[in-house]
């Protein structure tokens, strides 16, 4: 599902620190966890496969596109579609309740928002009642499961999680990485996670160390 | 820019206050021509006693102004002599009913201004009047009634010619012009009225003698005729002879330069509140940056951003281009209702015209730059920076 070819990346503003990074060959419904101390290029890394910063080097493939090939708008295109993000921190539309904010995500780039989809979703990830709250009066950890609900629920073909973890209890931890491990299978898709957190490593099997 | 009401505020009340004043401008000014125009277009030329052409023009054919004097009947008659002159008629005035003149004057000065009767009929003896539509309604004047008039063009004057009571045979109705606030009678009223009790018993040798008229208004059978006989009579005569297109179009430039001033205030407001709805764009963006990368993470492109900056943009600026027209309007109408008791100028309240609509063009220009210039940074956007950088 995903697939890389000696993939390099430079921050032009930095002092041209120059991140080489493992092939990666994943296939599909496939799991993988990267890690490594701080400053390696983790993260850099999640962005690459999602598009949202072009490689100097090497090839991306996901799925059957070579993602190298987009354009800059077939890309946000590609991304809406097929990639769920979930970022370290939580970024939410502020103005809009949690409930829009999920339609929102939903909408986007083309699609049908779903009722069903979405307050199955707010269940399985303990919202229920938090459906017409403004985002920014959500505790941390409502927000964090809020971010994971946003980065599933259009079942992209490729979950990205950056530290999806970090911020959650022991109870809601484990809450999410269950709930990550059965989406990534019911829609087939494959889940890269970043992360430092022991209870995480735990739970999979394949991991590259950068 | 809904979560930051007050810059937002301020940005659209500054374009509403700059189209309002931009319109409200143009508005009396077009209206005040067409007013001025209306009333002036029957009449090329005005003999009058000597003094300002400009308050003759304003006294005898706006009514605005006191007169510049009187002028003997038979000298001024001898003008209609000229074969280029096509008619002549004689005004007299200088008495009012609470306000409203009492115009004597031939029965084609009614028929120059087309003004017809709603009810009632024309005057036929001395002390008969017709009154303006506007009379009727302000002082709800009807036919039948009698009133006596006061001395002077204003107001409360205090002296009143108590023992020649008019009578009014006849409404006209409403012109859109000047008629509409006047109360016309033939000659001989005003004469009458004037006469001084001594005199009463030869009225007949006085009218022979002393028979004056405030001014004559002349229409020529060919404009060149005005230029010749003004000359002449500016020369030659005691009198004086002012063409009421020049004087009005000399007005007009004296009052076209407040104008000017006001509608530049205006622009330099329009650029402002182009300015600030361009900083508030700017602001909007920069701070919402976060969350518009998240929108570029759901799979909406960079140009579909930018129309988010334009429609914002341009919202703004339809709502304060249509509050700040509605503003100038009723402004007008509230101008309006003011002046029409002082002056008797009736504004209207009409349709867009042309001029608001170029007014329109700029601002749709200025909010087409401010939003090209906001969206600019969404251009280089970095998604990945903007959502690392926690």
């Amino acid at each position: 599902m995903i697939r890389t070819d000696s993939l390099q990346f430079t921050y032009q503003d930095t002092q041209n620190n120059t991140f080489c990074f493992p092939d990666i060959d994943l296939p599909p419904t496939e799991d993988i966890l990267i890690l490594g101390p701080s400053g390696v290029g983790k993260t850099t890394l999640l962005h690459l496969l999602a598009g949202l910063l072009p490689p100097k080097e090497g090839d991306i493939f996901i799925g059957d596109t070579y993602l190298n090939k987009l354009t800059r708008k077939q890309l946000d295109y590609f991304r809406g579609q097929k990639i769920g993000l979930i970022f370290q921190r939580a970024y939410f539309i502020r103005s809009l309740t949690l409930s829009e904010n999920l339609i929102l995500r939903q909408r986007f780039p083309k699609n049908k928002s779903n009722r069903y989809r979405r307050e199955e979703l707010i269940m399985q990830l303990g919202l229920s009642n938090l459906e017409n709250k403004r985002v920014y009066q959500l505790s941390e950890g409502q927000q964090q499961r809020l971010s994971i609900a946003l980065g599933v629920i259009h079942k992209p073909k490729v979950i990205l999680a950056d530290e999806p973890t970090s911020n959650l209890d022991d109870a809601n931890c484990e809450n999410v990485i269950s709930l990550l491990k059965k989406e990534a299978q019911t829609c087939k898709s494959s889940l890269v996670i970043i992360t430092h957190d022991q209870r995480v490593k735990t739970h999979f099997d394949n991991h590259i160390i950068l | 820019m809904i979560s930051k009401p007050l810059n937002t505020t301020l940005s659209v009340l500054l374009l509403i206050l700059s189209i309002s004043l931009a319109t409200f401008v143009l508005q009396v000014r077009n209206q005040l021509n067409q007013h001025l125009e209306n009333n002036i277009k029957p009449f090329d030329m005005v003999i009058g006693a000597k003094g300002s052409p400009l308050q003759l023009v304003l006294s005898s054919v706006l009514h605005i102004d006191t007169p510049t004097g009187n002028i003997p009947l038979e000298e001024a008659l001898k003008m209609s002599k000229n074969r280029m002159v096509k008619e002549m008629i004689p005004v007299s005035y200088g008495d009012n009913y609470r306000g409203y003149r009492i115009l004597g004057t031939s029965k084609q000065y009614l028929i120059r201004y087309n003004a017809e009767l709603r009810e009632g009929k024309l005057y036929e003896k001395p002390l008969e009047v017709v009154i303006g539509d506007n009379v009727a309604k302000k002082i709800n004047l009807q036919i039948g009634n009698t009133f006596t008039s006061a001395h002077g063009l204003a107001e409360n004057t205090l002296e009143t010619h108590t023992k020649k009571p008019f009578i009014v045979t006849g409404i006209l109705k409403p012109t859109g012009t000047i008629i509409d606030h006047l109360i016309v009678t033939n000659l001989e009223s005003i004469w009458e009225v004037h006469e001084h009790t001594e005199d009463h018993n030869h009225p007949e040798e006085e009218h022979e003698e002393q028979r004056e008229i405030t001014s004559l208004l002349v229409k020529f059978r060919n404009p060149i005729g005005a230029l010749q006989m003004s000359r002449f009579i500016n020369e030659k005569t005691a009198m004086q002879a002012a063409l009421p297109k020049l004087e009005v179009e000399r007005l007009m430039r004296f009052l076209g330069i407040g104008f000017k001033v006001v509608n530049n205030i205006s622009i330099a407001i329009l650029f402002v509140a182009g300015l600030s709805i361009f900083i508030n764009l700017i602001k909007t963006v920069s701070e919402r940056k976060q969350e518009l990368a998240l929108l570029r993470t759901y799979g909406v492109n960079t140009f579909q951003l930018i129309k988010l900056v334009f429609i914002e943009a341009f919202f703004l600026s339809f709502v304060g281009f249509v509050l700040g027209w509605f503003l100038g309007r009723i402004s007008i109408w509230v101008f309006s209702v003011f002046i029409e008791d002082t002056y008797g100028h009736l504004l209207v309240f009409d349709f867009p015209n042309q001029e608001e609509l170029l007014l329109l063009a700029l601002v749709i220009l200025t909010t087409f730059l401010a939003s090209i210039m906001a969206s600019s940074s969404l251009y280089k956007l970095n998604v990945s920076k903007i959502l690392t950088d926690a």
